[in-house]
Order: structure tokens, then C-alpha cells, then sequence
């Protein structure tokens, strides 16, 4: 018998992947409308992250 | 506002930078030898050592580039890039130096208990429960000082590459504990059980296998590509949006994929469909993360043509695109059909780690070492000349093992007029020998580029002075902070790291949870097949020695219910088999033979002599011999506690049967001693030999009784 048969023991065991699709929709039209509606000058100062040191022009 | 001075530490980065470039090649070395072994058997040394077998020695080199390469290359990339992002000093120095010193003992200990045979025999966590231990304090030490440094900035917004940073963190950490959960079978003896057996052993290493690849090969990365690749092409990002929607929809995503590798396999019919279909989706996050990479080079192609950093990191970040969309498209079951088991497999691992994870860490490495000794690179010529050879040894060593993996699928799966197979197994893997020549040459190259790269740094640290330090100045983050208008609600993630820490957490939980608790439901469901009893002491002895010698790395043990694998292997695997199996041993790649119904397929003479001398039984088999196996007395004296553990993780010994147990250990010894003296071997029952022949003989028979 296949292995999957023993499931059926368990109720509802279908709902598991639906809950899982459903949650990932949800989350990522939230983070998608989140993106979209980012202020611009939020996004550029984040960008621009990687090139602010603010190294001292001397050493140690 | 009050400007605050602190300082970049560079040394800490630059051991971490040199540990990588040492294990990397290293672990390379490794693996070009393992290669040559599969080609060239005499290369075991069997006769000498059984240290270096093939099936000790893979396992050395898949946890080297791992966790040895690849880890202290997260490591360079997180100490040097978040103080920098951050604008603060790491939190303590001491916690750096013992993360550094913690995870370099813990290398040189997992390298030398794997050479000696101690294993858990789970891919990739092969290492024993003491070292299982040590990596999670140490992994403790490095999040206290990620964490103390994120708390102690002075940059409120984190970048997208820290994000990456933390999920990897809290990630690895949950992956680590839960598929390390093992029982030692006492204090004093490394030797472990795993806690979970069969079908759901199988679950949880996978879920775990899969994510070390998302978690420590990919998202760290990841974090490494968003903070390197902006600055060597002296531009941000191309577009921030973009890599936010990145983050969260890879991490959602990954944790849910581990199934695909246990396509037609006994684990249940709904978790390999939630695999597949989480896997496919994965497509969009991993390529627009690719895009992202390669479209922030947009106007700089004529600098591609220059620069031989940017060279890689355009051929890198090509590499996880095609990783990226192999990836989807070998979880899709009729795909999977063909490359589950295969050279497949082993190539899509290849062009990730050769390609993405190699290329990022020599192009970080070409251009930290400069930084570090304030000077240029010695030579971009011979940087250049790494590229291409390096590239030159990833396309020798990938394309002759897709065109194996064919090759192998179309001999397997041919069947004659009559219904005969058309070849024997062996007949196929002779086939393979030129293939896994060329494959070990094009390692060779690429391992080649690698001391290139070396004598290309270490002239460049000649020509500079290293500068330990690096001044810097930021103001203070005010304790009052008000949210200017027009902020949106994401931006609370990205200010408030323990919160970013947290929802990681509960992300990457959700796909976990959901695809385990029901097969954990399911155990105590299983109507184990009523014949299928626990092994005999002397079985389980034989068993140990099968998971020490790291047979998994070549055999599977597991059928799947295809016609031309129950022609060639027997009834294929039901999940009710392996319930007494800690740890599972199904495998994921066919160097040899499946040996789930092995049992009884030949006399015991058989395999004696085939594991003295493998190409006396089978001609031209590349199977390493283990001759030790026939000087070795079995240590009875662990039956015991062996015994012991077992009933304590479920399996039905009866009570007080560990007393007992070597006296029905000696008995079924004896019995196949006798036997083989029938055939005129004379072997004295105590060699580890007639314990493995117990073991072999016992594989699959249970269904038959």
C-alpha cells in the first residue's frame, strides 16, 4: 500500500498545503504593495548604504 | 549632534580572508583526489590506510568547501562589510577571535574524526554530536557579536545584505539543532544515533540539506554580492526595491523545498508535491536576485571587458541564474526521474560552488587584499588568466557529467525486445570511467587558478603594508527618534534588527513546521509492516561499520517504482521499512548499485571476497577494498550501550536484552562463519567482515518473511 494512504488517518491533512500557498500569496502581495509604495528618497539613501565609510582621512 | 570616533578592525577580516583561500584549496584538493578515486581505484590506498577511501575522504571534502571554504568566506564578508554598513566597530573583539579560533579547531576536528570513520552518516552533518555541540556554541559567539554590533550602530537603517546576514544566522542555527538531534550511545564514545529514523530521518536531512545550500551557500552570499558588487562596480545597486522583495520571498520560499530531493521516494505523495511547487516558484526570487546583480553592471560593460574582478562576478552571478533555474527544473518529478541519482546532481552542485561561491570569494578576496595593504593588485594580468582558467575548469568538469548523466539514464533504462535489461550495471559505470577523468581535470584547473590567485595576493601583500585599522567617525543615533512623514511601515523592519531577527524566524519556521509535524503525525499512524523487525545485534554492528565507512556516498538504499529499477534492484522501497533505520541510509547518488534488497541476492562467500577484492567478484569495479575489515576484531564491547540507545529511541529490543545481546551476536557469527567455510573460506567469526556480510544479508529481506 502506498505510504501516502496512511494519511488519510490524519483529518483534513489536505488543508496543509492550501494554508501554506495561501500564506506565501498574502505575504508577498503585502511585501509587494510595500515595495511599490517605498518613498524614493528612503530608497536612495538605503542604496547608497554601501559607499558611506565615514572613514577618517587618518589612520591609527 | 556629537560625532563619535571608532575604529574598522581589519584583522580580524584578514584571518578570516586567509582561513578561506587555505581550506578552499584545501577542500579542492580534496575533491580532485576523491575524483581521481572513482576513475583510478588504486588511489584508496586500501592496502595501506582505509583512512583515505573514497567514502571517508568525500564526506572531508563536501564539509571543507562547505563550512571550511565557504563559511570562513561568510565570515570575511560579514566582519568586514557590517561594521562598515553599520558605521560602528564589531561589538567585541574577544568574541571575534574566539568565533575565528572556535571555528578553525572545529575544522581540524571535523577533518580528522571523519578520516578516522566517525560519522553520523547524514550528508553534509556528517560530524559527531561532541562537534555538533561546539558549532552551535560557536555559532553562539558569532550571533552575540553580529547582534551586539547591529544594536550598538550608528546607521538606524540596515542594509539589505545585513538582512541577509540575520536570516542566515537564525536559519542555519534552527537547521543545525533540529537535524543535529542525536543520541550518543554514551558519554564517553562519539559514536551517535540519529533521534529521528527512516521516512522521517529522511525528512528532516533533507529540509536541512537543501536549506544548508539556500542558507550557508546562498543567502550569505546573497548578502556578500549586495554589499561587494555595488562597490567594485563603484555603483548601488540597481534596484533596492528589488532586492527587499528578494529577501523575502527566497527566504519564504527555500525552507519549503527540502522534498524535491526525495522525488518517488516512500516519503508521502503531498510532501513531494509541496516541494515541487514551492521549488518552481523559487525561479522569481532567485532570478530577479541574478538581474538585480548583473543589471547594477548596466553601462559598465566596457569596464567588463577590463577588469577581471567584474568578469567574475558577471560569470558568478550567471552561474546562480543557471544554478537557480536548474534547480526548479530538477524538482519537477519527470526531470528529476532522469538526474536523481545521477552525475546530474553532482554538476548543478558544481556550478553552484565552483561558480557562484568560488568566483564571489576570489573576486571579494582580489579585491580586499589590496584594501587590506593599502596598495593594487599585484597583477591583473594573472588575475585575468585565473578567470579563464577557472572558467575553463568549470565547463570541463560540469559538461562531461551531464552528458554521463544521460548517457547513464539511457543505458539503465534500455530494455531489449525480449524485456531483458540491456545493460548490466557495471557495463554502465565502465562507461563513466573517461568522463570522471576529464571531470577530475577540469577540477584540477580550476584548483589550479586557485594558487595563481594565491601568489597573486600574497605579492600583493608584499607590495603594501597591512593596515590593521582604520579611523572613522559617525554621530551617535539620537534614543528619540520619530518616524518622519511618508515612512512606510517596512522601514520598522529594517530599524528594529531583533524584530528583522524575529520575523525571519517565524518565516522560515512556517515551511518547516508545516511539511514536518504531519509526517511526524504519520509515525505513529504507520502500521509498520508487521515483518519488518529491528536487526540483530550482530546486524546493527555490521550497520555501524556500513555508516563509518561512508558506503551511502556510492549506494542508495532506496527502490523507487520505476520498471527499470525493480527489473534491475528488486520490489521497490515502502516507508514502512525503514522504520527502525538511525540514521536512514537511502542515499542520493548511485556511484554502485542499489542495495535496498541486496539481501540474499548472493552468498556470503560473495561478498567476502568482493569486499577483499571487489574486482575478483565484479570485473573492472571501481569499489574501494577493505581489507582491514578482514584484520579488525568487532568491538563487541559497545553491543551494550548500542543496544541501550536504540530502545531508547523507539525500537523494540525487549527489556534487559542488551545484557543478552552479544550472546545472540556471537551465535549468528558463528552461523556465518560456518557458512563459509562451507565455501572453503576459513575467517575467525570475530573479524568486522562477518558483521557487515550480517548486515548486506539482512538489507530488504524483511518484506519477504
Amino acid at each position: 500500500m502506498k505510504f501516502s494512504n496512511y494519511l488519510t488517518t490524519i483529518e483534513g491533512v489536505s488543508i496543509y498545503p492550501i494554508i501554506s500557498l495561501s500564506l506565501f500569496v498574502v505575504f508577498i502581495l503585502l511585501v509587494f504593495l510595500y515595495v511599490l509604495k517605498m518613498g524614493k528618497q528612503e530608497v536612495e539613501h538605503d542604496r547608497n548604504l554601501p559607499f558611506d565609510e565615514s572613514i577618517s582621512t587618518k589612520n591609527l | 549632534m556629537e560625532v563619535q570616533k571608532f575604529i574598522y578592525d581589519n584583522k580580524v577580516p584578514k584571518l578570516f580572508a586567509t582561513a578561506t583561500i587555505f581550506w578552499g584549496a584545501v577542500g579542492m584538493l580534496l575533491g580532485v583526489i576523491a575524483a581521481f578515486q572513482l576513475a583510478f581505484p588504486v588511489l584508496n590506498f586500501s592496502d595501506i590506510m582505509p583512512h583515505l577511501s573514497f567514502g571517508r575522504l568525500r564526506p572531508v571534502h563536501t564539509n571543507a568547501v562547505i563550512f571550511a571554504f565557504v563559511g570562513n568566506g561568510i565570515f570575511t564578508a560579514v566582519y568586514y562589510s557590517l561594521p562598515r554598513l553599520l558605521k560602528t566597530s564589531m561589538w567585541k573583539r574577544s568574541l571575534s577571535l574566539i568565533h575565528f579560533w572556535g571555528w578553525q579547531l572545529i575544522i581540524v576536528l571535523a577533518a580528522v574524526t571523519l578520516l578516522f570513520g566517525y560519522s553520523t552518516g547524514k550528508e553534509y552533518a556528517e560530524l559527531e554530536w561532541p562537534i555538533d555541540i561546539l558549532i552551535t556554541l560557536i555559532w553562539v559567539v558569532f550571533g552575540l557579536n553580529m547582534f551586539g554590533t547591529i544594536l550598538t550602530r550608528r546607521e538606524r537603517h540596515m542594509y539589505v545584505a545585513v538582512w541577509f546576514f540575520i536570516a542566515s544566522w537564525v536559519t542555519v542555527a534552527v537547521l543545525h539543532i533540529v537535524n543535529s538531534m542525536e543520541l550518543p550511545i554514551a558519554f564517553n564514545s562519539l559514536k551517535s544515533y540519529s533521534a529521528y529514523a527512516g521516512v522521517q530521518d529522511a525528512l528532516v536531512q533533507w529540509w536541512y540539506g537543501h536549506n544548508a545550500v539556500a542558507f550557508f551557500l546562498t543567502t550569505p552570499y546573497l548578502g556578500l554580492m549586495y554589499y561587494f558588487l555595488p562597490k567594485i562596480a563603484n555603483r548601488p545597486i540597481y534596484s533596492y526595491r528589488l532586492s527587499i522583495l528578494h529577501f523575502w520571498t527566497l527566504i519564504f520560499l527555500y525552507i519549503w523545498a527540502g522534498p524535491h530531493h526525495l522525488l518517488y521516494t516512500a516519503l508521502p505523495d503531498w510532501a513531494q508535491s509541496l516541494g515541487t511547487v514551492f521549488s518552481v516558484m523559487l525561479i522569481l526570487p532567485s532570478w530577479g536576485g541574478m538581474l538585480n546583480g548583473l543589471f547594477t553592471l548596466r553601462g559598465a560593460w566596457d569596464k567588463v571587458k577590463e577588469d577581471p574582478l567584474l568578469k567574475f562576478l558577471v560569470v558568478g552571478v550567471t552561474c546562480y541564474g543557471m544554478a537557480t533555474f536548474e534547480g526548479p527544473m530538477l524538482s519537477l518529478k519527470n526531470v528529476n526521474a532522469i538526474s536523481h541519482y545521477s552525475d546530474w546532481t553532482v554538476a548543478h552542485v558544481h556550478i553552484g560552488a565552483l561558480g557562484w561561491n568560488g568566483f564571489l570569494t576570489f573576486t571579494m578576496m582580489y579585491w580586499l587584499f589590496p584594501k587590506f595593504y593599502r596598495t593594487e593588485l599585484y597583477s591583473k594580468k594573472l588575475a585575468n588568466t585565473h578567470f579563464w582558467i577557472g572558467t575553463l575548469g568549470i565547463l570541463l568538469y560540469a559538461i562531461p557529467m551531464y552528458w554521463n548523466a544521460f548517457k547513464g539514464y539511457f543505458m539503465m533504462t534500455a530494455f531489449t525486445p525480449e524485456g531483458q535489461l540491456q545493460y548490466q550495471f557495471l557495463e554502465i559505470m565502465q562507461t563513466a570511467i573517461p568522463f570522471y577523468i576529464v571531470r577530475a581535470l577540469g577540477g584540477t584547473i580550476y584548483l589550479v587558478g586557485v594558487f595563481i590567485m594565491v601568489y597573486n595576493l600574497v605579492k600583493t601583500a608584499k607590495k603594501g603594508s597591512f593596515v590593521p585599522f582604520e579611523e572613522a567617525e559617525a554621530p551617535a543615533l539620537s534614543k528619540e527618534y520619530a518616524t518622519p512623514k511618508g515612512i512606510h511601515w517596512h522601514s520598522f523592519f529594517e530599524r528594529k534588527p531583533i524584530i528583522l531577527l524575529v520575523g525571519s524566524l517565524i518565516v522560515i519556521s512556517i515551511g518547516g513546521l508545516v511539511e514536518m509535524i504531519p509526517t511526524f503525525l504519520v509515525k505513529n499512524n504507520i502500521p509498520s509492516i508487521a515483518s519488518v523487525k529491528p536487526y540483530t545485534p550482530l546486524e546493527l554492528q555490521g550497520r555501524d561499520i556500513y555508516v563509518k565507512e561512508g558506503c551511502y556516498n556510492c549506494h542508495s538504499q532506496m527502490i523507487r517504482p520505476f520498471r527499470h529499477e525493480v527489473v534491475r534492484y528488486g520490489e521497490y522501497s515502502k516507508a514502512g521499512e525503514f522504520v527502525y533505520d538511525h540514521p536512514f541510509q537511502w542515499g542520493s547518488k548511485r556511484t554502485g548499485p542499489d542495495l535496498a534488497r541486496i539481501g540474499g541476492k548472493y552468498p556470503n562467500s560473495w561478498h567476502f571476497n568482493h569486499m577483499l577484492e571487489p574486482a575478483s567478484m565484479s570485473s573492472g569495479s571501481i569499489m574501494p577494498a577493505y581489507p582491514f575489515m578482514f584484520e579488525n576484531d568487532l568491538d563487541i564491547s559497545t553491543t551494550n550501550s548500542k543496544i541501550h540507545a536504540m530502545r531508547n529511541l523507539g525500537v523494540p529490543y525487549p527489556k534487559g536484552y542488551e545484557a543478552i545481546a552479544n550472546e545472540d551476536l556471537e551465535k549468528q557469527a558463528k552461523e556465518i562463519a560456518e557458512n563459509l567455510k562451507n565455501d572453503k573460506i576459513n575467517v575467525s567469526e570475530k573479524k568486522e567482515i562477518i558483521a557487515l556480510i550480517a548486515y548486506l544479508q539482512r538489507l530488504g529481506t524483511d518484506i519477504n518473511k
